[in-house]
């Protein structure tokens, strides 16, 4: 995958997408590489659902140029989506179908000829477990399964660019990290590239790469950890058998303001802490009891950048209604 | 290639229909209560002109109803479809939006007119005497309203956006609908504002040209051919239109 890095899959340049009065997305640029994991943080209302709508051909730009695996979104659609896989924020499944029927009328829309449908669906279905369940109606599928067969669907066709569209929205902990195997498995053992958007912080840590987007605009884009190093430093805690002596001795030699805090610990934030922890071992002169290097969260990058925590904000009445459908379906 | 997209969305829906009993025995349900409670009860009030009972009078009429809610509700559908459904999937997909629109019509079409024959059948039991070409006549009116009232269905669905849309169009689109379109009662001393309503009302057509079916033709005002050629028109008319508005799904 790495030596594919350079090729660029989605190519996204000035997009802008205006709903009336009201702009969603303005003014954003990016690419995505093959082999890619890209993430699009933000919260509800950033403008995340619109760009993944553009970029899958089911609405149409204001203003800007968008390219998925090659071909223009306005210009070519049919072979933007021939080449896609998606999976919706809302459930997309047919319910009173069976998880083998869904991706019958999935290879009957994608035109996949029935001699390989048969080995297709046996091999996406075997890749989430659902195999057995092949024969069982949606609507006793619990919201995780619904999920998985989701995915299955999605790569039945061998998308190049995997669209994730909120994966893991109310699913359980224990559901969600089953899900991200499967991703990351996906990246282990294709070259598919995966763009998704969440506004959870700790699914978008699984991500190569990361776009956080507020009001339609990306306010930061880089790999993680040069995300969370551009924002604050790390924070480093210290156990000495004099912390007196200790502070003293940074404040001089490594010239950071160390604190007292809790249980004997002195703690002080730095810039690139690994590099610096080995040095303070070396050349502080109070024996050294433990060390423990806090990295900050993204939490704490999109709190620096917007002055403001990701959260579920206040929904509309819509908002409420996807909520609840959400709910119903996954009893 | 198109045909196996509109293959693909038709065969689904109606995979749906036969799985989905309720709706079935909910839309047959009303069409029964109509015309047993109606028929009786207006019975000796109204006066319909011939020598026939007002149940008898009213039967086209409630196959009329019964093909216009199956085929609009069919079509209706769409909205909660395209938001929380296999829709979105369907125009995710590499196909074409008129194949979309052709499948759902085409849908749409079928499970109105499969309804409208259950209610039918009815019509033994009200002691109605089918002839052949009467028969032949009413199926054929019956597919063709069927098609063109869900292709009017499917251009309705397009302009809604919200899913509070249903009771508005329930209220102030289908029932003036079905009480304009001589299903209850002759419409021909109605007052010329609401006759002219009347006259573009596909449903008039279809009830006119069934109760010329199965009646006999003295009771057909416009008279079947003309009947059979205003819903063709009809359903050429929306089929285009509703096409168009799938394919602008999405620019707005």
């Amino acid at each position: 995958m790495i030596e594919n890095m350079s090729e660029t899959v989605i190519q996204v340049t000035n997009l802008i997408r205006d709903y009336d009065k009201f702009r969603a997305v303005d003014d954003i640029t990016f690419s995505v590489s093959k082999g890619e994991i890209f993430g699009f943080l933000g919260p509800n209302g950033a403008g995340k659902t619109t760009t993944i709508k553009v970029l899958c051909t089911l609405l149409a730009p204001t203003f800007g140029s968008t390219s998925v695996a090659g071909y223009d979104c306005v210009r070519e659609p049919d072979r933007v989506r021939s080449h896609i896989g998606i999976i919706f924020q809302d459930p997309s499944l047919d319910d009173r179908l069976t998880a083998e029927e869904n991706l019958y009328f999935h290879s009957l829309l994608y035109h996949i000829p029935s001699a390989i449908r048969k080995e297709r669906m046996e091999a996406v279905l075997k890749m989430v477990e659902l195999f057995d369940r092949r024969k069982s109606l949606v609507r006793e599928f619990s919201g995780g399964m619904k999920r998985r067969l989701e995915i299955a669907r999605g790569l039945m066709h061998k998308p190049a660019v995997l669209f994730l569209d909120e994966p893991t929205l109310g699913l359980d902990p224990q559901t969600r990290h089953h899900i991200w195997q499967y991703l990351l498995d996906l990246r282990e053992h294709t070259d598919l590239t995966i763009f998704l958007t969440t506004h959870y912080m700790d699914e978008a840590e699984h991500c190569d790469r990361i776009a956080i987007i507020d009001h339609g605009k990306i306010i930061a884009m880089d790999i993680l950890e040069k995300l969370k190093n551009s924002v604050s430093g790390d924070v480093i805690n210290l156990a000495t058998n004099d912390d007196a002596l200790a502070v003293q001795e940074l404040a001089t030699i490594f010239s950071v303001q160390a604190k007292k805090g809790k249980n004997n610990v002195i703690y002080f934030t730095a810039p690139d802490g690994e590099s610096l922890i080995p040095d303070i071992i070396r050349r502080l002169t109070p024996r050294i009891i433990s060390v423990s290097l806090k990295k900050p969260s993204l939490d704490d990058v999109f709190l620096t950048l917007t002055g403001r925590q990701i959260r579920e904000e206040a929904a509309n009445s819509e908002d409420l209604l996807r909520s609840f459908v959400r709910r119903r379906r996954s009893l | 290639m198109k045909l196996r997209v509109i293959y693909a969305v038709a065969l689904r829906d109606i995979i749906r229909f036969y799985r989905e009993r309720t709706q079935l025995i909910g839309s047959l349900t009303r069409s029964v209560l109509w015309l047993f409670i109606m028929g009786l009860g207006l019975r000796g009030s109204v006066n319909v002109g011939g020598d026939i009972s007002y149940t008898h009078y009213i039967f086209p009429g409630i196959i009329g109803m019964t093909v216009m809610f199956a085929a609009v509700q069919q079509a209706i559908s769409i909205v909660w479809d395209r938001e929380f459904g296999f829709l979105k999937e369907i125009l995710a997909a590499p196909v074409s939006r008129t194949a979309i629109a052709m499948g759902k019509a085409l849908s749409g079409g079928f499970i109105s007119f499969m309804q409208g024959c259950l209610v039918a059948v009815l019509g033994l039991f009200l002691g109605i005497r089918f002839d052949f070409t009467g028969v032949l006549e009413m199926l054929l009116l019956m597919a063709l309203a069927g098609v063109a009232l869900a292709s009017l269905g499917i251009v309705v669905a397009s302009r809604i956006t919200s899913f509070q849309g249903f009771g508005t169009i329930m209220n102030f689109f289908l029932m003036p609908m079905f009480f304009l379109s001589g299903a209850m009662y002759p419409v021909n001393k109605l007052p010329g504002w609401l006759y002219a309503i009347v006259r573009v009302n596909p449903l008039s057509y279809m009830v006119d040209g069934i109760r010329g079916a199965v009646l006999g033709d003295q009771w057909a005002n416009f008279g079947l051919l003309f009947d059979a050629i205003f819903l063709l028109g009809f359903f050429v008319l929306m089929i285009v239109w509703a096409t168009f508005s799938f394919r602008i799904e999405g620019r707005r």
